[in-house]
């Protein structure tokens, strides 16, 4: 018999669940006021989540899709990140887009129906919410190859889920990226759950960071509750792109805490002791234990924290429930870069028959 | 003045659009070293290298979804789909990113990009490469669909569709690649998109096609003239957005109208085009405008291919008939 081909995956943890070292922290953990300061990053988005929930469940907010319990992966993948760097994202990435710069208040339009959340003042490289399932992968290629061929020091790292893992552009755009050796990370949240199809229905494969080998590119699984280790492990990937060595898959490993979106009920398929046996590992606690064992952090500066990020979201929220619905020009504005005739006449009547509440009335 | 092909136009077309602007790249299945499975991107990666002209996996929503990537970056990629019927799994990622990049950011990341394919029955390929897909795409909003029937203006549309700031689906007329040649300048000079071109003046009938089927229809044209009809030929040329205005003027003009496609009959282009005519030039016409199509079945395989598509005696017909109403 030849073996012509063996592999293994590693998995990397620093923190246990208890937020104790398991090994020697990385250097890039090292420095307590950037610890610190991401942990203020994973409460601010954790409260801007569950506002958001509550706005919808107030009728104030359409569909949303919580990215409860993934924090550590958001924030740790974006911490790595440079301005210039280029975010894909699915639409569960509130975190990281809050990271990357992008505002309160634009999410909050865009998730309440209105295109200009889209127009990111901030980070204006990363694309807009990808809603349909890892199309945004192959973005992630071109964005790369653009950067390679201009031979810029950049990269494109591109979040997906679990379930984008079974489709065939995700696959498509790993092989790609490695024919290439583009400078992408592609990082998939593993929360266990794609709706309602648990991990174990989504591929028969032990890990999601296997799939890197089949296009012969490395693959790494990490504890996606545990920053430090996400942070680490996408640095050393973003260091490989950055230096001409290619693409990485990162798995990490989660829990999705949360329904998918505000329009499901997860209670329908899955066990509350599931979820209970979650929260135990969750992110935001796992980090602030180990920045209490290490005394960077204290008691009275979490609950300042917490009233601060209440305060920071409720301006957020009143700038937005006072911001005025777009103009009905919108549908037709920057369709094109300059206007069509044959949409002039269209837009007219649109203009014509004006704003139309949800009853239908035009105002 | 040199004589070219249709696909020899389009090589050309790319050459010139690369020479150019360095932005430009082509990407695809078999389009570096192969020059393309018709030769369109023949030589343009010993010209410009292996980066800029680009052999993919085979993988059609890579090769999309890149174009895509690349465009918000700020390139000006040119993806080539081997066959039309490969190009149906490209569709999400046009009417779903493509279309939709500029809205969507409103005005903050475009998407200039071009989709080549061939497209169109005739040239007794196996199964799947005979696809007349135009009124899919041009069902979609925020993208322009470009169907060339001739060298130059293939040549001139290709240049403008690459030079466009938003996404074009680019049709080339499989049957025509090589079925005649036409003076052309390589000039670099693109020709205006969103607009029809009038091929043929007369006052009698108005006749209006696109891609191949224009062939069959200026030959319908001539055996008309020689009957003492006049008919108008136009080439839509760009599907959407859509230059009603040069087909009302014409139909003001003759008062009848036949549209002539290739592709099947129910939900085609041409039904588009006769329903404008019904909602902005009824009271122009003398007859009711007729569509000449091919049949509401799939493409046939290559024995049944000219009892499928419409022919020069089929349009022949149509315009007979629209003549005799009274």
């Amino acid at each position: 018999m030849t073996i012509v081909g063996r592999f293994e995956i590693e998995s990397r943890q620093y923190l246990d669940v208890q937020g104790r070292s398991v090994q020697e922290i990385p250097e890039s953990a090292r420095d307590p006021r950037l610890l610190v300061a991401l942990y203020r990053q994973m409460v601010l988005a954790r409260t801007f989540d569950q506002k958001m929930l509550a706005l919808q469940r107030t009728g104030q907010l359409g569909t949303f899709a919580s990215g409860l319990g993934k924090e550590a992966i958001d924030i740790g993948v974006a911490s790595v990140m440079r301005e210039d760097d280029c975010l894909l994202i699915t639409y569960r990435e509130t975190a990281a887009q809050l990271a990357r710069g992008v505002s309160m208040l634009e999410m909050l339009l865009y998730w309440g129906g209105d295109e200009r959340g889209s127009n990111y003042a901030a980070a204006r490289k990363d694309f807009p919410v990808c809603i349909t399932i890892a199309s945004h992968c192959c973005h992630a290629v071109g964005a790369a190859y653009a950067m390679k061929l201009r031979g810029e020091s950049r990269v494109a790292v591109c979040m997906s889920g679990d379930g984008a893992s079974s489709k065939g552009e995700f696959y498509e755009a790993l092989n790609g990226a490695g024919v290439w050796k583009l400078p992408v990370l592609f990082v998939v949240t593993n929360n266990q759950w794609a709706i309602s199809v648990p991990r174990k229905l989504q591929s028969a494969a032990t890990t999601l960071a296997q799939k890197a080998i089949a296009a012969g590119i490395p693959g790494i699984q990490v504890d996606g509750n545990d920053l430090i280790a996400v942070r680490q492990v996408a640095l050393e990937a973003a260091e490989r792109a950055r230096a001409g060595q290619g693409p990485t898959l990162i798995e990490a490993v989660s829990y999705r805490l949360s329904d998918h979106t505000t329009a499901d009920d997860a209670s329908r398929y899955r066990d509350a002791d599931e979820l209970a046996a979650a929260w135990q590992r969750e992110p935001i606690g796992r980090l602030r234990n180990y920045l209490l064992g290490i005394q960077v952090w204290s008691r009275s500066e979490e609950e300042a924290l917490l009233k601060s990020c209440l305060d920071e979201v409720q301006r957020a929220t009143d700038a937005y429930l006072a911001h005025p619905s777009p103009a009905p020009a919108q549908m037709f504005d920057h369709l094109f870069a300059s206007p069509p005739t044959a949409l002039a006449a269209q837009r007219g009547q649109a203009l014509a028959r004006g704003q139309v509440d949800a009853a239908g009335h035009a105002g | 003045m040199p004589q070219v092909t249709l696909v020899e136009a389009v090589n050309l077309a790319l050459a010139r659009a690369m020479a150019d602007d360095g932005t430009v790249v082509v990407l695809g299945e078999d389009v570096g070293t192969d020059g393309g499975v018709f030769r369109a991107t023949l030589g343009l990666r010993e010209r410009f290298g292996p980066e800029r002209v680009i052999d993919t996996p085979l993988a059609e929503q890579l090769i999309t979804g890149m174009a895509i990537g690349m465009a918000v970056e700020g390139l000006r990629p040119v993806a080539e789909i081997q066959f039309s019927g490969f190009a149906y799994i490209c569709i999400d990622q046009i009417l779903n990113h493509a279309a939709r990049m500029r809205h969507r950011t409103q005005g903050r990341m475009g998407c200039s990009m071009v989709l080549r394919t061939p497209c169109g029955a005739g040239i007794h390929p196996p199964e799947h490469h005979s696809e007349s897909p135009e009124a899919m795409f041009a069902h979609i909003p925020g993208i322009r669909v470009v169907y060339p029937s001739s060298p130059r203006r293939a040549y001139g549309l290709l240049l403008a569709s690459i030079q466009d700031p938003d996404p074009v689906v680019f049709l080339e007329p499989t049957r025509l690649y090589r079925l005649f040649k036409e003076d052309l300048a390589d000039d670099g000079k693109p020709f205006a998109l969103d607009t029809c071109f009038t091929l043929r003046e007369g006052a009698d009938i108005t006749l209006v096609s696109w891609g191949a089927m224009v062939h069959e229809t200026l030959q319908a044209a001539s055996r008309l003239e020689q009957q003492g009809v006049f008919a108008e030929v136009i080439d839509v040329a760009t599907l959407r957005p859509l230059d009603m205005d040069t087909i009302l003027a014409s139909v003001a003009k003759t008062g009848r109208c036949v549209v002539v496609t290739e592709a099947p009959r129910s939900g085609s282009f041409a039904s588009e085009i006769a329903a404008n005519l019904a909602e902005h030039g009824l009271l122009t016409l003398f007859a009711p405008v007729s569509r000449v199509t091919s049949y509401d079945v799939v493409v046939p395989l290559s024995r049944l291919e000219n009892a499928y598509m419409p022919d020069t005696e089929r349009i022949l017909t149509a315009v007979r008939k629209c003549l005799a109403f009274a």
